[in-house]
């Protein structure tokens, strides 16, 4: 399949290409940005004028649901819905069930995932095995077979001398170890941001030290054991100057924000709306500013999706009976242009986010439009206007507070590996 | 869901659920009052009842195991002559996997005009009140550590009748604020009304953070604040909180926070003392302030049937009024 893209705007922030040219792929590749290439005859032409074309998404943290709650969401219905939202990598957290602590679930995953030919679906393998936090789990085989980092997902290991155990032995094998930063014990069953509007609405709070606390601890067991390693969804301002202080210091430590991060906060628990749990909660303002602050100053690397959907049971109770997390690839995206709107980051600044940033922490040679790369492209048409709806969702989970906002922007054309995986109707 | 429009309230102001005390206008609260004086003469009477309710069916719908609240409740639908069904969930469907929506929707198939709910997870209320149809009021009978706004007004009302007006009262709430709908109702409630001061008084363990946001001053010690104070009301302590480190121990509490003779002498001369109950007799108070002549621990309790009388019958009669108008 040989597809030529006209005319659209390219922009690549790791070469800081952006110019107004064409791109010809073919057998999965990028062969030339500009020239036509000799005996090039397109199969398909996409006219691109007026669009905005940049890397296919790579999205660090989504759960699909499958293996173990397939009730929810499965490969086949997230790779869709990622397609949708322009993303072709995805990185799934190792708390299926079973658990992705063994070489058969990361190898089904990959597997369910060549079957939907939507995306690419990458393991993040188990730092313990069941993600008990008591044994070290066989890292080797899992990053054999392909897994792209360790981690013990949302179960932070309590014991510290086996979390320094796991970092040795993540750093021996050359093992990026993920962090979910959250003290078990500060955390308790709270559910919500402690703060003023906990107070009022009765609801148990988690403090902004159970996040702190727990990068203090981490970034000295990185500092000791010199393992390479990267802070998923953090949600205090004062955890992202941490890590710019680490960074500063030279340790190899990277970090990433959750896109909903970036836009609510605590102040939308007024009503106990289900839709707005997540975990690691929704912060103060001044927290989601220092996020912000965070990203423009790249102390933060990556948005992420942190994409959790969930059954509508799930999400059907008294706030804190109900599950975490929200239905967030389709909002990726959208969310991450809006801090273009809002004046947050620049352009370029905000594709890197998405793109070559996490291809980066990833070691993955993704994420970049240039000759001779995996043809992964995201084609976008910034001046669309859409409203995110039941009807326009594509996600399995419907659980998401964004639901009935309005944005300008969408993707128009989704490439993977060279093929047209996505085709928005009307474009 | 939105914020937009308060789901208490029909759309002139009048009480369709009463769920929490916060955002309900000062107006409405001295409603409530003001019927609940009204009522508070049929307990007088030979035959205990008006015939407000009649015909209508009430569904006390505990989660959460409670005698008193709930025979009040039900003594006060009782004397409005509504029909009066207690279903005790918490040992019954939910225990055997039933959710809190199928709950409700077994109840809406008798045909029931009201829910008053009592729950353990804040918000379970306002969960019940956004599933419920149309046709059913919801009354919080207290949910999680949010909201027990039903105490809270027959505190209020309480109050009101020693000292006829809130603006020079300085009220002090002493004891557990971290774990307590009441203590969060009360402020609503004392706030809105106009109280000169409002002091919450308990170690850090038992303060939630940024409780100041409400409007309230904070004390860690018992004497300084209560000095100058015209209502004392004294939180009952719950025995759990000795397993938490919360606190190290009873004895320990009862010589920092216990409300003993010695400690309300820091008080007015003529200060009140409230509890919503059940006291710990020698935990947060002792027998002798507790059955004392400014104890009105006992006036509560009686209070507490007619303003549920007239919580019942304003929010029964706005939602009869909203039928009578389409």
């Amino acid at each position: 399949m040989r597809i030529v893209i006209r005319n659209g705007r390219v922009i690549n922030p790791k070469t800081k290409f952006d110019a107004v040219t064409d791109i010809y792929v073919a057998d999965g590749k990028i062969v030339s940005l500009s020239n036509n290439p000799v005996e090039f005859i397109a199969d398909q032409e996409i006219d691109a004028s007026g669009k905005t074309i940049f890397p296919g998404i790579i999205d660090m943290c989504a759960r699909l649901r499958e293996p173990g709650f397939e009730y929810k969401a499965t490969i086949a219905s997230e790779t869709a819905a990622a397609a949708s939202a322009g993303i072709t990598t995805l990185c799934c957290p190792p708390d299926t069930v079973p658990v992705t602590d063994n070489a058969s679930v990361v190898e089904m995953i990959r597997y369910r995932a060549q079957q939907s030919r939507n995306a690419r679906v990458l393991s993040i393998g188990a730092l313990t095995r069941g993600l008990e936090g008591n044994q070290i789990s066989e890292m080797v085989a899992l990053k054999e077979v392909g897994a792209v980092a360790v981690s013990n997902a949302l179960k932070p290991v309590k014991n510290t001398l086996v979390m320094r155990r796991a970092m040795e032995y993540a750093c021996s094998h050359d093992l990026t170890v993920f962090l979910f930063a959250e003290d078990p014990w500060l955390k308790g069953t709270a559910c919500a941001h402690e703060g003023a509007i906990s107070t009022r609405m009765g609801l148990e709070g988690i403090p902004e030290i159970a996040e702190t606390i727990a990068v203090a601890r981490d970034l000295a067991l990185i500092e000791q054991t010199g393992v390479r390693a990267h802070f998923c969804h953090l949600s205090t301002a004062k955890a992202i100057r941490m890590i710019a202080r680490a960074r500063f210091d030279g340790l190899p430590v990277s970090a990433d924000v959750s896109a909903h991060q970036l836009h609510l906060t605590d102040m939308e628990l007024g009503e106990f709306d289900a839709l707005y749990h997540v975990r690691p909660p929704l912060r103060s303002i001044r927290d989601r500013d220092g996020l912000r602050v965070g990203l423009k100053e790249g102390s933060v690397q990556v948005i992420c999706s942190d994409h959790q959907p969930h059954d509508v049971d799930a999400k059907t109770g008294p706030f804190n009976a109900t599950a975490p997390g929200i239905s967030a690839l389709e909002t990726l995206l959208p969310l991450t242009m809006r801090l273009v709107n809002d004046k947050v980051l620049g352009l370029s600044q905000a594709i890197a986010c998405l793109t070559c940033e996490p291809a980066k922490i990833l070691g993955l040679d993704l994420g970049s439009l240039e000759e001779g790369a995996t043809a992964d492209i995201c084609i976008y048409d910034p001046k669309h206007v859409w409203s995110f709806n039941q009807e326009s969702i594509q996600s399995d989970g419907l659980n998401s507070p964004f639901l009935g906002w309005e944005f300008e922007g969408r993707v128009t054309h989704t490439l993977f590996e060279g093929s047209l995986v996505y085709q928005l109707d009307d474009a | 869901m939105s914020y937009r429009h308060n789901l208490q309230l029909t759309a002139d102001k009048k009480l369709r659920h009463f769920l929490t005390i916060e955002g309900l206008p000062r107006a409405v609260l001295t409603e409530v009052l003001d019927t609940a004086e009204s009522f508070s003469s049929v307990a007088d009477q030979a035959v205990k009842k008006v015939p407000i309710l009649r015909g209508k069916t009430i569904v006390n719908l505990f989660f959460e195991n409670s005698t008193r609240t709930r025979t009040t409740f039900e003594l006060a639908a009782k004397r409005l002559s509504a029909d009066v069904l207690n279903l005790n969930v918490s040992v019954s469907a939910t225990s055997k996997g039933e959710s809190l929506l199928d709950t409700l929707s077994n109840l809406e198939a008798m045909q029931s005009d009201m829910f008053v709910v009592r729950h353990n997870k804040s918000g379970a209320a306002q969960f019940i009140a956004q599933n419920a149809p149309a046709h059913i009021s919801v009354i919080n009978a207290g949910d999680g550590c949010h909201a027990h706004p039903t105490q809270a007004m027959l505190d209020m009302f309480t109050i009101r009748r020693h000292f006829e007006d809130f603006y020079p009262l300085k009220v002090a709430i002493v004891g557990d604020i971290l774990h307590s709908r009441v203590a969060r109702s009360q402020i609503h409630a004392l706030t809105t009304l106009g109280a000169n001061e409002v002091r919450v008084i308990a170690p850090k363990t038992l303060i939630p953070t940024d409780i100041q946001t409400m409007g309230v001053h904070v004390f860690h010690d018992l004497k300084r604040g209560l000095e100058d104070v015209d209502v004392v009301i004294i939180l009952r302590l719950q025995k759990e909180r000795m397993d938490g480190a919360f606190l190290p121990s009873e004895k320990e509490y009862f010589h920092t926070y216990g409300l003993t003779q010695e400690k309300l002498a820091f008080a007015k001369p003529d200060a009140i003392v409230m509890h919503p109950g059940p006291i710990n007799r020698g935990v947060e108070i002792e027998s002798i302030v507790a059955d004392g002549p400014r104890s009105l621990i006992l006036k509560q309790v009686t209070n507490g049937i007619a303003v549920r009388m007239a919580i019942m019958s304003m929010a029964m009669g706005s939602y009869s009024a909203a039928r009578e108008e389409t």
